[in-house]
């Protein structure tokens, strides 16, 4: 079975959505918590250095969003091409 | 109430509680053992898979690790909740909807060889026995501190519980008894942080506590905290950098591809009804991590600043308002005796002086000016969440319910482990490669004796914990993330990827890592027998290897893609077989072989 053009665009349009997820994913932890941590340390969250909260509060609050919106969006994209459950 | 009358009571009803769910839930067939039947809601499933992931490592090391070590733990709160990022959106929905019952069961149909799948139980089966002696370890620790029973009796009473859920009700037990302990284990967890978050800076939240001011001064936490330790010659708490920028990098890209390549993680998501349910259950379960692992920071942070308190009782440093050894508090008196805090009175001042003495300026100024003769205090880590509750004063029943939390994060990985080693033996190796004409009730069967054997291996070792167990975890996240993740997520992106690719990509990422560790750690962890020392100056381009499995990972997909080139595609009707993974629709009940 080689897979017909819709199919072949659902698969795309689902690369493309959590190939963005993964740049938010890296971006936060890797970027803000990591390799910029320095800079960021000049600004504060309330009592926090920015740079320290991404790396032990931040990042994690956001990878709940991004996976809650990831579940959201997927769940359109299944819908919008007919390939969603029941 | 005296306290050890609570802490018996607290932990014996938790145990009642678990021992009923026990009976209540038994397996009836292997589709219930192994996946809980496929009919666990996400929401029940995500609290399970929560439970099931936080170990005794989480719930007792963890925030000692970053009281100590401060800005750089955030290697580890990163790495253990971003790995749930990858599974939701390159894993689990895709393996649920290939509906099987195991992590080898998708790599040897994927890659439709049994060479492949003998891999898989290979590393699976290494992995998990590693990480099983650790959580038998803490079982004991914690029976044997809080119940104050003889080691060995300890382990018996935690390997007849765990026995009860595991062996009778298989996943459905396990899944139902996780949930028992995830609320057990979070209330135990949060209750006292938020005591503490009280005591010094009057917010309730300790995720905003440790970001605000503290009680009776201007300063805010974190800021004083910083000036505390500086004071005694540490490193600043929110900059210190220990591993430096490329080993914190690599350290935690090592631990979030080995969190999503960990079987015992997976298999939680073959258990919920559908592939929708198998997203969101990603998304629940780190939503109930996150509880804890947000929390973590400030119950770190809160007890060192606790403890350096405790010793140094003035504002500012001084000789005279060093802690006297004869007036310290009856929390130490109680971790002295078992040997996890130690005082050596050096200067013969009848005072205890901490602070670092590997800081070689800061010791010649305290020397010179206070007489001190080195750091007097040491504290084993692992303590800190233990002592927490005695160190703030809180009452005796949050001091019982740390107990019973302790135990229950340790017997619910314990069980999540126990319930992949013997289903990859009953289902992969037997049925799958030795008698795959077995009965379904025969196989249950086998699963029940591989369930026992694999409690009683862990029993004996958690008594006998050979001496490299902490060491081993690293082990196990490199296997996971060198091994079974690049092959997972290549079997569901790369099409074309074909069985040599993998198989050799699997067997480049696995020895490359077992070598660079053992490289340095010693072969098979043996003292002496490494070839060179484990420090910086002798890793290869600087690399630590805690973080090579992000290095074992890379060369794992570079050797698949090579090979893949120069041999034959996989077949058609494998290739399909993708396309149909690929699309949620059709992912029905439990499906066999």
């Amino acid at each position: 079975m080689q897979p017909t053009g819709s199919a072949a665009q659902y698969w795309k349009a689902n690369v493309r959505l959590l190939l963005w997820c993964l740049v938010v994913w890296f971006v936060v932890s890797f970027g803000f918590g990591i390799l910029l941590v320095d800079v960021l340390n000049n600004f504060s969250l309330g009592g926090y250095p920015l740079g320290f909260w991404f790396a032990q509060q931040g990042s994690i609050y956001t990878f709940i969003g991004l996976i809650f919106f990831y579940v959201w969006k997927m769940n359109k994209i299944d819908k919008e091409f007919d390939v969603h459950e029941d | 109430m005296e306290l050890q009358t609570m802490i018996w009571l607290v932990v014996g009803a938790s145990f009642a509680l678990y021992f009923g769910i026990a009976i209540w839930s038994r397996a009836g067939s292997t589709s219930e053992f192994y996946v809980a039947g496929k009919g666990v809601h996400p929401v029940a499933n995500g609290m399970a898979t929560a439970a099931d992931w936080m170990s005794a490592a989480s719930f007792i090391s963890m925030a000692g690790l970053i009281a100590f070590m401060g800005y750089s733990g955030g290697a580890f709160l990163m790495g253990w909740t971003g790995g749930y990022v990858l599974l939701a959106l390159l894993l689990a929905p895709y393996l649920r909807k290939f509906g099987k019952f195991t992590v080898p069961d998708f790599i040897a149909d994927r890659y439709y060889s049994q060479g492949a799948r003998v891999v898989a139980i290979v590393s699976l089966l290494v992995m998990s026995i590693t990480y099983i002696v650790g959580q038998m370890t803490g079982v004991a620790v914690a029976f044997s501190r809080f119940l104050e029973l003889d080691l060995f009796w300890g382990m018996v009473v935690g390997m007849a519980v765990v026995f009860s859920y595991t062996v009778l009700g298989g996943m459905k037990g396990i899944t139902y008894t996780q949930i028992a302990q995830y609320v057990v284990l979070i209330f135990a967890y949060t209750v006292p942080a938020v005591f503490i978050s009280l005591q010094l800076t009057g917010v309730f939240l300790p995720q905003i506590g440790l970001g605000s001011t503290m009680t009776g001064n201007e300063m805010y936490m974190l800021q004083k905290l910083d000036q505390v330790l500086v004071e005694i010659g540490f490193t600043e708490y929110t900059t210190n950098n220990n591993f430096g920028t490329l080993n914190m990098f690599l350290l935690t890209m090592s631990l979030m591809i080995g969190t999503a390549g960990l079987p015992h993680v997976i298999v939680r998501f073959f258990t919920v009804p559908n592939v929708r349910d198998a997203r969101k259950s990603a998304g629940w379960a780190l939503v109930f991590i996150a509880i804890l692992y947000t929390t973590a920071p400030a119950v770190g942070a809160m007890a060192i600043y606790n403890l350096v308190k405790t010793v140094h009782t003035g504002e500012t440093i001084a000789e005279e308002t060093t802690l006297r050894y004869e007036e310290r508090p009856e929390w130490m008196k109680n971790w002295e005796a078992t040997g996890l805090l130690k005082f050596d009175d050096k200067n013969e001042d009848g005072r205890i002086q901490f602070y670092s003495d590997a800081n070689k300026e800061f010791a010649a100024t305290a020397e010179e000016q206070y007489g001190w003769k080195g750091n007097e205090l040491s504290v084993n880590r692992d303590i800190m969440v233990l002592a927490n509750p005695e160190i703030a004063n809180l009452p005796n029943w949050v001091i019982a319910l740390v107990a019973a939390g302790g135990i229950a994060a340790a017997l619910s990985t314990a069980a999540g482990l126990l319930l992949v080693i013997s289903s990859s033996i009953s289902h992969d190796l037997l049925k799958g490669i030795l008698k795959p004409d077995i009965s379904e009730k025969n196989e249950l069967m086998a699963g029940r004796i591989a369930m026992t054997g694999a409690i009683l291996l862990a029993g004996y070792l958690g008594l006998n914990p050979p001496g490299f167990a902490a060491q081993t975890v690293a082990l196990a996240f490199g296997l996971a993330a060198s091994s079974l993740f690049p092959a997972l997520m290549m079997g569901i992106f790369f099409k074309k990827m074909n069985k040599e690719g993998a198989i050799a990509g699997m067997l480049a990422g696995l020895i490359s890592t077992v070598m660079y560790i053992f490289i340095y750690k010693g072969f098979l962890f043996i003292p002496g027998t490494n070839l060179f020392p484990d420090n910086a100056e002798y890793w290869m381009f600087g690399i630590n290897p805690l973080g090579f499995g992000t290095i074992g990972a890379i060369i794992n997909v570079i050797v698949a893609l090579i090979v893949m080139k120069i041999t034959a595609p996989a077949p058609a009707h494998i290739q399909d077989m993708v396309e149909n993974v690929r699309v949620p629709r059709g992912a029905g009940g439990a499906v066999d072989h």
